[in-house]
């Protein structure tokens, strides 16, 4: 959802990439922080599914205030001069800079939010609270401050993913659309709650789907699924399970 | 207890009346909501009741439809009625237990991204492949009769619908009053108390997944003979995603709430892009459809079904019938 709509944010205001990518970032957690607070904060005494049919509600206000007030046109971006450049490989081969900038950024992301995770108090306090929401309470952590905290902090990193893939894959109403359901099979075979899992489910996913292309261009779009179902009978709680 | 049941008899019977008061739009309207009612209450049967999301229930609602068009005679004859539902309430079954007996090994999360993968497997089966008729479909020209029944007529059409729908409703609330139903209510609260008190849960969720993809693929032969054309669209993830936003929104556990729920959910589209209230702006009918959903989700915390007591409750300042009310999960 997020993942949507902060190129569009990075597309209208135009300007210089960088800036405008830390703007993005600010407001976004602002958004995150207000989205919790207003429409998921009274649902977690609920059953799930009353948090999907929220999400699913605002999916379909957002897209369509994207709609209203940004219009429906595909905008492109452009790579920012500093990255536009191309690293030759050997003669007729090259490889964008800009690729490796998005690798090495995410990579960079993920050992941080491994060692947020797994090394800090803010961690501990985010793990345990998904554990055992009543506990963690009881033992004087507040709980809702940390969970609009983590929300805002999930929105951000999906409005960055967004952002700094706007430049190779231009922005297009209903991007989220096609993204969506892929994190979630990636998430699932990564085991829910292991960093580990997610990086390695998603360069599964990744190369499955690009050498399916390539290789077995009938069968390319059932091939991830085929993968997540048989891993979730191999493992039933995925690759790496917490 | 009386006055559900006065509700849901009443609400029957004014469908039964519908044809009569309203012109052919509502009718067709109509009778495309009660299809979506009969397949929400098979999903009832999965989440409300015993408990298991399941995110690829139109897989079974596909297979049921494209059965009906690829199995039916390639000349110009008709197919028999009962023959041709048989046989998509059979496949669909039967798809659903193949399914059922592998996802089941999983639980929670894991269970619903399972029959996700599967749904999507038989979705790209239809759409990568010729066998199905790829993007665009297939259109049937000869509709199912029987006898004097001729489903090309929407009068007859219509109450055919009506009579699936009640049969579906009668035959759920009565299998949740069986010991078999007793069972599946029972794994749905704890599931570990069940198999501790010698109950052997997995025949129960296989059972009762396999009985809904039936139930559903019988959704899936109304949709399919009354539009007379099927598209890959209707095995996709959107339309499984619609189906259980719609037994959220109805209220989960109560198995009128699935009806309720289709009727209400499709209603508001229905009003939403409504030209004639809306103008120009009805091409905007997902921000009303997802600021009502919102409001609904914000408001009424167990769905729609429970906004009358609710609002008993807040004229009498009493509680009525705790015992109804979504029994706590654990966590």
């Amino acid at each position: 959802m997020a993942y949507a709509l902060a190129p569009f944010v990075s597309a209208s205001f135009g300007g210089e990439f960088f800036s405008v990518l830390v703007l993005g970032l600010v407001l976004s957690v602002i958004l995150g922080y207000l989205l919790e607070w207003l429409f998921f904060s009274y649902l977690y005494k609920r059953e799930h599914l009353q948090q999907v049919l929220m999400t699913y509600g605002l999916i379909l206000v957002f897209e369509e205030l994207r709609s209203l007030l940004i219009g429906d046109d595909v905008h492109g971006v452009n790579i920012p001069p500093i990255l536009d450049v191309s690293i030759p490989l050997n003669d007729m081969m090259t490889y964008p800079l800009y690729r490796i900038f998005i690798s090495s950024v995410c990579l960079l992301l993920c050992i941080g939010m491994w060692f947020v995770f797994t090394r800090t108090r803010l961690g501990m306090m985010i793990r345990a609270g998904s554990t055992n929401r009543e506990m963690v309470q009881s033992l004087g952590i507040d709980i809702t401050l940390l969970y609009r905290v983590v929300f805002a902090a999930g929105v951000a990193l999906a409005a960055f993913a967004g952002m700094i893939s706007a430049p190779i894959s231009s922005v297009y109403p209903g991007m989220g659309d096609g993204v969506l359901i892929v994190c979630f099979v990636i998430v699932i075979i990564g085991g829910v709650g292991s960093i580990k899992g997610a990086m390695m489910a998603a360069l599964l996913i990744g190369l499955v789907d690009t050498f399916g292309k390539l290789l077995l261009p009938q069968v390319a779009g059932v091939l991830v699924y085929v993968l997540m179902a048989l891993i979730l009978l191999w493992r039933p709680r995925g690759l790496f399970k917490v | 207890m009386r006055y559900q049941k006065l509700f849901i008899a009443l609400a029957f019977g004014l469908l039964a009346f519908w044809p009569f008061i309203s012109g052919s739009y509502g009718t067709d309207l109509v009778s495309k909501i009660m299809i979506y009612a009969l397949f929400a209450l098979s999903l009832e049967l999965l989440v409300g009741t015993t408990g298991l999301v399941c995110f690829g229930q139109a897989a079974f609602f596909g297979i049921g439809a494209y059965s009906v068009v690829l199995l039916s005679p390639s000349d110009t004859s008709a197919s028999v009625i009962w023959i041709s539902l048989a046989e998509a309430i059979l496949l669909a079954g039967v798809f659903a237990l193949l399914v059922g007996s592998l996802a089941l090994r999983t639980q929670g999360i894991y269970f619903i991204m399972v029959t996700l993968a599967f749904s999507q497997m038989a979705y790209y089966v239809i759409h990568d492949t010729p066998f199905g008729g790829g993007t665009d479909g297939i259109y049937m020209y000869v509709k199912p009769s029987w006898g004097v029944i001729d489903l090309d007529k929407p009068a007859h059409m219509y109450g055919f619908i009506w009579v699936s729908l009640l049969a579906g409703f009668l035959f759920l609330s009565q299998l949740l009053r069986s010991p078999f139903g007793r069972a599946l209510a029972g794994i749905k609260v704890n599931e570990q108390r069940m198999i501790a008190s010698g109950f052997s849960v997995y025949p129960y969720k296989l059972a009762a997944f396999s009985l809904s993809g039936a139930l559903a693929g019988w959704a899936g032969y109304l949709f399919a003979v009354k539009d007379g054309f099927v598209n890959p669209e209707l095995l996709g993830w959107h339309l499984s995603g619609t189906v259980l936003v719609m037994i959220i929104l109805g209220g989960l556990g109560h198995i009128r709430g699935a009806i309720v729920g289709a009727f209400a959910f499709a209603l508001l589209q229905e009003f939403f892009q409504s030209e004639i209230v809306f103008g120009t702006f009805a091409k905007h009918w997902h921000l009303g459809l997802g600021l009502t959903i919102i409001a609904c989700v914000a408001f009424m915390p167990n769905g729609l079904v429970t906004v009358p007591r609710q609002f008993m409750e807040r004229l009498s300042g009493r509680s009525f019938n705790k015992s109804s009310q979504p029994l706590g999960e654990q966590s």
